[in-house]
């Protein structure tokens, strides 16, 4: 059987190729521009070479999708600190992509070390990209009681305003901590790791492609840093029951969101900030401003960390479904940043629609495996059609690669289908469509002051988005 | 498509029913006659229940099963209870607290995660709490009786093994460790790892004379305790009364003619405790064990109140006694027929077993095509007189009788019981 292997995109692309380069894997399109997760080496011309979200890789070799992957240190120890028994085994550390997560307060909140905390009889939220390693992070300096809250990113964001401590990326420079955060101690060091499937390393040879890899000079790296803020810059926002505080969207939504504000005559500065500054100023009297993940919206209105929020109803959709009471509503629809949420199958695959694929489920005698970014979503979908036995594959993104070997059907959002159509995929349904939404939660008390302020900003964004 | 059972849980059959059933029914009629209450908790509690009091290893937190509940998006996790104490001193903390003394006891299911799905994930256990004494007495009550419990459910050379975590704490002091250190090789001793005290440097040689009698060596009377007692003189000031306390218990439960062995380093997996720890095995399985845990209540935020508990494994009592017979009605199931197109005898049939049931017996009205070889008697009745025939399955005798007086008698005069 062909080797299989798992190639990441994001922060260490760059790096490995130009290892794998080295190698003389000769591999077709393996860059930032990359049109195709599926990928092809010259020199091995039967391997399987897919490129997922980093996240993702250490998951699919431990399964068995893949023998082999690459990935950092840290998203290996976020699965096996939880999932011990499904360790993979560590090859070889390739050396680049150096970091190391930091357990991180605000420097403005006056907690000098881990040791004031454990004391503490409230809750310590702790915020996280990486969850797993911040609960056994808070079991073993056994916080009396904590609470994890996992985000798809911008953890520097919250503190201290919306969590006590962030478990967060930095390089090997402590001191490098941005967005006012400060390190209370290292959690651990990473680099980039070359990794095996047990299962796969103890029965299967891989010696000719492991033979390519173990000559090749390996050189020291640090992972590029995110943002660069001067620590100057850092001020807490000053909060009272009279603020607003709204959360802004990072990455592709910016574009949108700023015509929006522009159009609604309402100033932020440093937004999009070329630093990674997450608390641009803005002129609206008593509101306060961060930017942060649309993914991790919803949940942040819902526990009142942000009154208001500009995200997508696919987003306000997924977290509905995990928590049908929550008090998160759709305020406003600014009718951009449009999607469709479809579900996608191998072209191969004989039906057109979800009533057949329900059809061809039944015979099967395996479980459907559904990938999604969505995983709520994903569920619910699978439940109302009455999909049989299925599981869902939680992704972090580039789920066109998981079809056919690693998926069965995806639930992704698309614009114009090209994407789904490069990797010979077919959408057999479309679920709902969604464009980005103000939101906000129902049934909370506000003073009458704050109540206004939010009167008028829904108004302001309203007519905006109204506005041709 | 054949849909299989979860990794790491188990069906009970009927006859492990059955089983199961025996012990609880023994269980529950020694705790009801010592004036022990039985109390439920429910299967969901909040996470921070179990890791606010600090008593459960993180090792044992790791393996909880904790997820968000569908209004859980505060980030409050909740948890299928891993153990029975905590929910029922948190109970105890709620309803109760004004009681001065406690009894309670229950019969639940906890759940850890186990990895290889081989051992079960799901077990149940049979909990008593002693809450409110502090006295050596209680401790001995406790011990009494689980053993009286072992003992009802037919099972015989019970080692009792007795530790005390007040020792071991007291011990840890004379290490000169950091209260966090201290804390972290408490966590290796609960899971398991005793031989951590004996790679520990002691900081007075009267400590480093002490671990090896105290942590190698095996007792079976107060006789052992106080001759450790001699060979310690410094000044660890909590290790004398907690010595004591030991001793204490040790003599009472010898002047009642239990047999017991002193092993300090079996003093693995009891978190919460604080002085006597008590386990019994049966070779090498351990059948159950408690102990004092007189910090846990205040801990939770209760009332300074002293405690001790035990508990009885149901999965390995189910493995280690024998299956009792059946006995009684069991043996002397009916199987009623008759035509069932008629409604006038079906009729009947449902007034006869009636009747039979109110005499004891457990009586089956015949469905479709049901087997008579899994009953001792089948009674057919017709229309015409005689109304009834009764038949003995094992000796395929026939007897006609014209009422259910008569159709008793028979059954009274051949029944064996």
């Amino acid at each position: 059987m062909a080797v299989r292997i798992a190639l990441p995109k994001g922060k260490l692309l760059d790096e490995t190729a130009a290892f794998l380069e080295k190698a003389g894997w000769q591999l077709n399109d393996y860059s930032q521009t990359m049109r195709n997760y599926r990928l092809k080496s010259a020199r091995f011309p039967e391997m399987l070479i897919k490129v997922f979200q980093e996240k993702d890789i250490p998951i699919q070799v431990a399964i068995g999708n893949y023998d082999l992957g690459i990935c950092g240190l840290e998203w290996i120890e976020e699965l096996t600190s939880k999932y011990t028994a499904s360790a993979p085994v560590k090859i070889r550390n390739l050396g680049y992509g150096r970091g190391a997560l930091y357990i991180a307060a605000s420097s403005a909140a006056g907690v000098s070390s881990l040791k004031d905390l454990s004391q503490e009889p409230e809750t310590i939220r702790i915020v996280s990209e990486y969850p797993n390693i911040a609960e056994s992070f808070a079991l073993n300096l056994r916080l009396r009681r904590s609470g994890v809250y996992p985000v798809w990113g911008a953890a520097e964001a919250y503190p201290p305003e919306n969590a006590t401590l962030a478990l967060v990326a930095g390089n090997t420079d402590e001191n490098s901590l941005n967005n006012g955060l400060k390190s209370l101690g290292k959690v651990l060091d990473f680099s980039a790791y070359l990794i095996a499937n047990r299962a796969s390393w103890q029965q299967k040879d891989l010696s000719e492609v492991m033979s390519t890899l173990e000559n090749v000079e390996l050189e020291e790296k640090e992972i590029p840093l995110a943002a660069s803020i001067p620590s100057f810059h850092f001020v807490p926002q000053v909060i009272d029951k009279d603020t607003v505080r709204l959360a802004l969207p990072d990455g592709h939504a910016q574009k949108h969101t700023v015509q929006l504000l522009n159009k609604a005559g309402i100033l932020v500065d440093d937004y999009p900030s070329k630093t990674g500054n997450r608390r641009p100023t803005t002129n609206l009297e008593g509101v306060v401003i961060k930017v942060i993940r649309p993914q991790d919206m919803p949940l942040q209105v819902a526990n009142d960390n942000f009154d208001l929020a500009i995200t997508g109803i696919d987003w306000l959709t997924d977290h509905l479904n995990m928590f049908p009471g929550s008090p998160v509503q759709a305020l406003v629809d600014f009718k951009v940043s449009w999607v469709r949420i479809v579900a996608a199958v191998a072209g191969d695959v004989p039906v057109n629609n979800i009533y057949d694929y329900r059809q061809l489920c039944q015979k099967k005698e395996s479980s459907v495996r559904i990938a999604s970014e969505y995983v709520n979503i994903a569920d619910k979908y699978a439940r109302d059609n009455r999909l049989g036995m299925y599981r869902v594959l939680p992704t972090w993104g580039a789920t066109e690669a998981f079809i056919p070997e690693d998926a069965d059907i995806l639930i992704e959002n698309t614009e114009t289908g090209s994407t789904i159509a490069r990797h010979n995929l077919k959408i057999i349904d479309t679920l709902f469509e969604s464009t980005a939404h103000l939101i906000g939660a129902k049934n909370r008390e506000y003073s009458t002051v704050k109540k206004a302020r939010i009167e008028k900003l829904v108004k302001l964004l309203s007519k905006a988005a109204e506005s041709k | 498509m054949r849909v299989q059972k979860c990794k790491g849980t188990c069906d009970l059959s009927t006859e492990e029913m059955r089983l199961f059933r025996f012990i609880e029914g023994a269980f529950r009629e020694s705790c009801g006659k010592w004036g022990y209450q039985e109390v439920r908790t429910p299967t969901i509690e909040y996470l921070h229940l179990f890791t606010s009091t600090g008593t459960l290893t993180p090792s044992t937190l790791g393996k909880v099963y904790s997820f968000l509940d569908w209004d859980g998006w505060s980030g409050e996790r909740v948890v299928l209870r891993p153990e029975g104490t905590i929910p029922a001193v948190r109970l105890y903390i709620d309803e109760m607290a004004e009681k001065k003394l406690a009894r309670l006891f229950y019969v639940i299911n906890t759940f850890i995660f186990e990895e290889t799905g081989k051992e079960n994930r799901e077990k149940w256990q049979c909990g008593v709490e002693l809450i409110g004494a502090d006295s050596i007495t209680a401790d001995v009550e406790l011990i009494t009786l689980s053993l009286e419990v072992l003992k009802k459910l037919g099972l015989k050379n019970i080692e009792l093994k007795l530790s005390h975590a007040g020792l071991i704490r007291a011990l840890l002091t004379g290490f000169g460790l950091s209260p966090e250190d201290q804390g972290k090789v408490f966590d290796r001793i609960l899971d398991g790892d005793v031989a951590v005290l004996s790679r520990l440097k002691a900081e007075t040689p009267d400590l480093a004379r002490l671990l090896t009698p105290l942590l190698d060596m095996k007792g079976n009377n107060a006789g052992f305790l106080r001759n450790l007692k001699t060979l310690f003189s410094s000044d660890l000031p909590d290790f004398i009364p907690e010595l004591d306390n030991f001793i204490g218990v040790a003599d009472l439960l010898s002047a009642m003619g239990v047999k017991y062995q002193i092993d300090i380093a079996s003093g693995r997996g009891f978190e919460y405790y604080t002085g006597m720890i008590f386990q019994m095995f049966k070779g090498e399985i351990k059948l159950g064990g408690g102990g004092r845990y007189d910090a846990l209540i205040p801990l939770m935020g209760g009332k300074n109140t002293p405690a001790s508990g035990f508990a009885l494994q149901m999965n390995t009592l189910m493995n280690a006694i024998e299956m009792p017979a059946p006995s009684g009605p069991e043996i002397n199931k009916i199987l009623l027929v008759t035509n069932a197109s008629q409604p006038d005898l079906v009729k009947s049939a449902y007034n006869t077993a009636g009747s039979l049931r109110k005499a004891g017996f457990i009586v089956s009205i015949r469905v479709d095509t049901e087997d008579k070889a899994d009953f001792k008697w089948v009674i057919e009745i017709s229309a015409a007189a005689p109304e009834f025939t009764v038949i003995n399955q094992e000796n395929k005798r026939k007897v006609s009788a014209q009422t259910i007086v008569e159709v008793l008698k028979l059954l009274g005069e051949n029944s064996g019981s």
